[in-house]
């Protein structure tokens, strides 16, 4: 029976961290580059891992399935990045960044994790201006901050409405340096297709090459995952099409805990569905509420009727009635189960009925057109593109879409799995925003964990392995590299009639409705009895044209849809078996009257981590009691 | 709601580098308006599945505009007829009924073509692993705030540093010139206190590499800026010529 230790330091929460590193074992300079670390992933936490721990002097192998490191999906991030440096003056603190996280994630994150990141928080703004990120700064020449969800102190750092592409670039010139300097040896348009383990230690990986289809294995010291989230499992999200749960879930099966996986983050603000052929949705910023308005109709039949011919006393600003210490800036999981509730009260807007407004019209009044445009104006043209309406002129209409996954692979304080050797950071992992992320954290979470915790952690396993080392002859690396090769072929051997595609499509639409932003029993079960027979057909019945040694995007993803296929098994079980509403997983039979979720922390104050024995459906759940010991349980109220 | 389209496609399909490549016609049937350009190549692409052919290999990734993955020359234009438009934000809306489509890869020495409509862009990176950074170790850093920078300088710094990086400006120019690219990261960090210690060595570094590299000269086509989705302005091309000539003004005496 496995156990799960998370090595959370002793001592009060302000120290633990200091403690920590002073505790942690260190590598001598001169041996660092005996050590190959393997890093898996290229984006905040990938990237900058990489970086840091090359500029350490450590040997570092990174792995992309773009064919640049720059191109990873933290680049899409908007709004910006938290930080507890108080340059407003306005009460904020370590300690409120702290409080407001754990607040945040509805109770369900660890303590002592979430301190640190609190912790680390300043220092990571001040290495990416040192890297040459033109973060937004007012006329004094100072840098610039704004609100966002979940807080009611001014706390984020941003560059226009890029700020992940910035503080991506700025870590993957790092990166650039240490590739040229030779410390880290970049390997893009490649995938980690499985994970390999000897003598129950991660010790490397087996990749495809996705230009020549050359499979091959790579052995290392210690694997470092940062490989995001698994939002792609729903098909429609706001991810990148290339987004998969590919890396983690291999890691899955070969005994890596995968942590909370129900808890899914449905953003507030993204573009509304418009058509079956529709390949990925598009996220609005949070920012943007910071000056838009959140409203429906007050009655259902003037619904049909264009925005600005609804009186203002026939408009509901729900968010505002609701929550008026937050009005707008109410956090993603509420703002979202708000917009949920009155589209199921039929006072949904657009031809789909499946949209609020967000609206400008009072902020342009009050600031003018062109400040708006220089606050918002990329995002005002990139709704323009893709709905060709003018949100100057008329409402933005917006609906919740799947965007971040705060489930990923169970990890300790050192950020290493139960698996030893693995470590995993940034969105893979689970450890940081409980049920619920708030706005501008991820970046925050991606950076801290690769440039400040991990060059410090990761020398605890690493001390212990010298004179460990396995070369990729060693019997576990070729049977892995035999069992890839088998999986590929067979994906070309199928020759069924039905497209990667269409699987993809109906697996996600068949969570988006069982396991989105609603749960219930009920639905769960439906989805846990059908998953299975798709997964069969699936194996049955696709078809994947091509070959295995050439380019082959269909192969490629029908390898992550299988892989989805399994996940998506596991999610539903996790959200049926947590029977409680907290965050992001709604549970329709645990509400309060008024619809918000009820928490039961007499039975769930834990992370659940589940164990593959050979089958998903008979996964072994394990917990760890969350304890608090600094924030007192409360009912979250935004009110 | 949407009004959907019927089209013809001529699109480039090519097995490899070392195969000669050809247009090949499909039909794009009853396409909505509404729908992006990739994923109108997505429905094609559905269709060819049914059939047994082999979908056409196109780069995408976020299908937001920001990743600078996706490319496709349409009708003879970089990212297509939209300005300041990533070919994955150009929707159908701007095409018509009946319109003849040709698709094409980006065409430049320096990108060799991997599968139909697929190259390979990695000397972008190797340009910038010449130079395109701040040497800042991290933990070394200080507080973001004890060096004021001017919020104009950090403007423009961000218009620069806008680039996504998806070697449009090199498919569109005549030359196959990175110009565009590499101004605006040498711009970028040449406008920032921080950038200011290397800022010698890396205009001449990233200039250097971007000739070995097999891209063209800049000889004012100003064709990149046209197509240049970020909207990166021809003008930091000036400032780059002005940062190399200083540069190699003072390499020539050894002031770095």
């Amino acid at each position: 029976m496995a156990t799960l230790d998370s090595k959370i330091p002793s001592g009060p929460i302000e120290k633990k961290w200091a403690k920590h590193k002073f505790e942690s074992k260190l590598i001598n300079p001169a041996n660092r580059r005996k050590y190959t670390i393997i890093i898996v992933g290229s984006g905040l936490a990938g990237a900058s891992a990489a970086s840091s721990l090359g500029e350490m002097g450590y040997n570092v192998k990174c792995f992309c399935y773009q064919d640049s490191p720059r191109r990873a999906h933290s680049i899409a991030a908007q709004g910006g990045i938290n930080a507890a440096k108080n340059y407003p003056n306005d009460g904020d603190s370590v300690q409120r960044l702290f409080y407001d996280t754990v607040k945040g994630g509805d109770f369900r994150a660890r303590e002592a994790n979430v301190y640190r990141l609190a912790e680390v928080s300043s220092a990571i703004i001040d290495q990416c201006t040192a890297l040459g990120v033109p973060f937004a700064r007012e006329y004094g020449g100072l840098l610039a901050n704004r609100s966002f969800g979940g807080a009611q102190v001014s706390r984020t750092f941003y560059a226009r409405g890029q700020t992940g592409q910035q503080l991506l670039l700025g870590a993957y010139s790092g990166l650039c340096r240490q590739i040229a300097a030779g410390t880290v040896t970049m390997y893009p348009r490649t995938e980690m297709l499985d994970l390999v383990v000897v003598d129950g230690q991660a010790k490397g990986i087996v990749t495809r090459d996705m230009i020549t289809g050359k499979i091959e294995a790579h052995a290392g010291d210690t694997v470092v995952l940062a490989t995001g989230g698994y939002g792609n499992v729903f098909y429609l999200s706001t991810n990148a099409k290339g987004c998969n749960v590919t890396a983690t879930w291999r890691a899955h099966k070969k005994g890596a805990f995968f942590a909370n996986p129900c808890y899914t983050q449905i953003h507030p603000t993204c573009i509304p569905v418009h058509g079956d052929y529709q390949s990925k949705l598009t996220l609005m910023s949070e920012s943007l509420r910071n000056d838009g308005r959140v409203w429906v109709p007050k009655k259902k039949e003037d619904c049909g009727k264009p925005p600005g011919e609804i009186a203002e006393e026939d408009r509901d600003y729900y968010l505002e009635r609701k929550y008026p210490s937050f009005g707008n800036l109410a956090p993603r999981d509420i703002s979202s189960r708000a917009a949920k509730q009155v589209c199921d009260e039929g006072r949904g807007v657009g031809s789909t009925k499946l949209g609020v407004y967000l609206d400008f019209s009072d902020a342009i009044k009050r600031l003018g057109e062109n400040t708006i445009r220089e606050r918002y104006g990329n995002l005002f043209d990139m709704y323009h593109k893709i709905t060709a309406e003018d949100a100057y002129k008329v409402p933005m209409r917006i609906f919740p879409a799947v965007h971040y996954t705060m489930g990923g692979l169970w990890v300790d304080y050192n950020l290493m799995s139960n698996l030893p050797g693995l470590h995993v950071l940034g969105e893979a992992n689970f450890s940081d925003h409980g049920a619920n992320r708030l706005g501008a954290s991820a970046l925050m979470q991606g950076l801290a964990d690769g440039y400040f915790v991990i060059p410090a952690t990761i020398g605890n396993y690493l001390a212990t392995q010298s004179g460990k080392k396995v070369t990729t002859d060693h019997p576990e690396f070729v049977k892995a590299v035999e069992e890839v090769k088998a999986r590929t072929e067979k994906f070309l051997s199928i020759k069924g009639n039905r497209s990667v595609d269409s699987f993809h499509r109906e697996l996600g639409l068949l969570l988006w409705e069982k396991c989105g932003m609603a749960r219930t029993e009920q639905s769960l079960k439906e989805a846990l009895a059908r998953i299975p027979q798709i997964r069969e057909e699936f194996w049955k019945n696709v078809n994947v044209l091509g070959e295995s040694n050439d380019l082959n995007q269909s192969l490629e993803m029908a390898g992550r849809v299988a892989d989805f296929l399994e996940f998506g098994e596991l999610m539903c079980l996790d959200a049926l078996e947590r029977r409680e509403s907290c965050g992001g997983h709604f549970r329709e039979e645990y509400q309060f009257p008024d619809g918000e979720a009820k928490r039961d922390d007499e039975h769930f104050a834990h992370v659940a981590a589940w164990e593959y024995v050979g089958d998903v459906a008979k996964s072994v759940r394990h917990t760890e009691p969350l304890v608090y010991e600094n924030v007192h349980l409360a009912v979250r109220s935004y009110k | 709601m949407s009004d959907h389209l019927n089209l013809t496609l001529k699109v480039w399909r090519q097995r490899n580098a070392g195969t000669p490549g050809k247009f090949v016609e499909y039909p794009a049937k009853n396409i909505p308006t509404d729908c992006s350009f990739l994923e109108m190549l997505d429905i094609v692409n559905e269709t060819l599945v049914q059939k047994n052919e082999e979908p056409i290999a196109f780069d995408h990734d976020c299908r937001e505009g920001i990743c600078g993955m996706c490319s496709l020359v349409i009708n003879g234009v970089a990212h297509g007829p939209e300005r300041a438009t990533t070919t994955c934000q150009l929707h159908m809306r701007h095409f018509k009924d009946g319109d003849t489509i040709y698709v094409e890869p980006w065409r430049a020495m320096a990108f060799p073509l991997i599968k139909d409509l697929v190259v390979d862009r990695t000397a972008l990176d190797r340009i910038q692993q010449a130079g395109g950074f701040i040497s800042a170790r991290n933990g070394s850093a200080p507080d973001s705030n004890c060096v004021p920078i001017p919020k104009q300088n950090a403007d423009c710094a961000m218009d620069a540093a806008a680039c996504i990086g998806c070697g449009a400006c090199v498919a569109a120019c005549p030359n196959s010139s990175a110009m565009l690219f590499v101004s605006a990261k040498v711009s970028h960090l040449a406008l920032l206190p921080q950038g200011q210690p290397e800022r010698t060595q890396r205009a001449l570094k990233m200039v250097k590499t971007m000739d070995a590299e097999g891209f063209g000269n800049c000889t004012n086509y100003y064709e990149c800026e046209a197509v240049c989705p970020a909207e990166i302005k021809s003008s930091f091309i000036s400032m780059l010529n002005r940062e190399y000539v200083f540069a190699s003004a003072k390499d020539a005496v050894s002031v770095i």
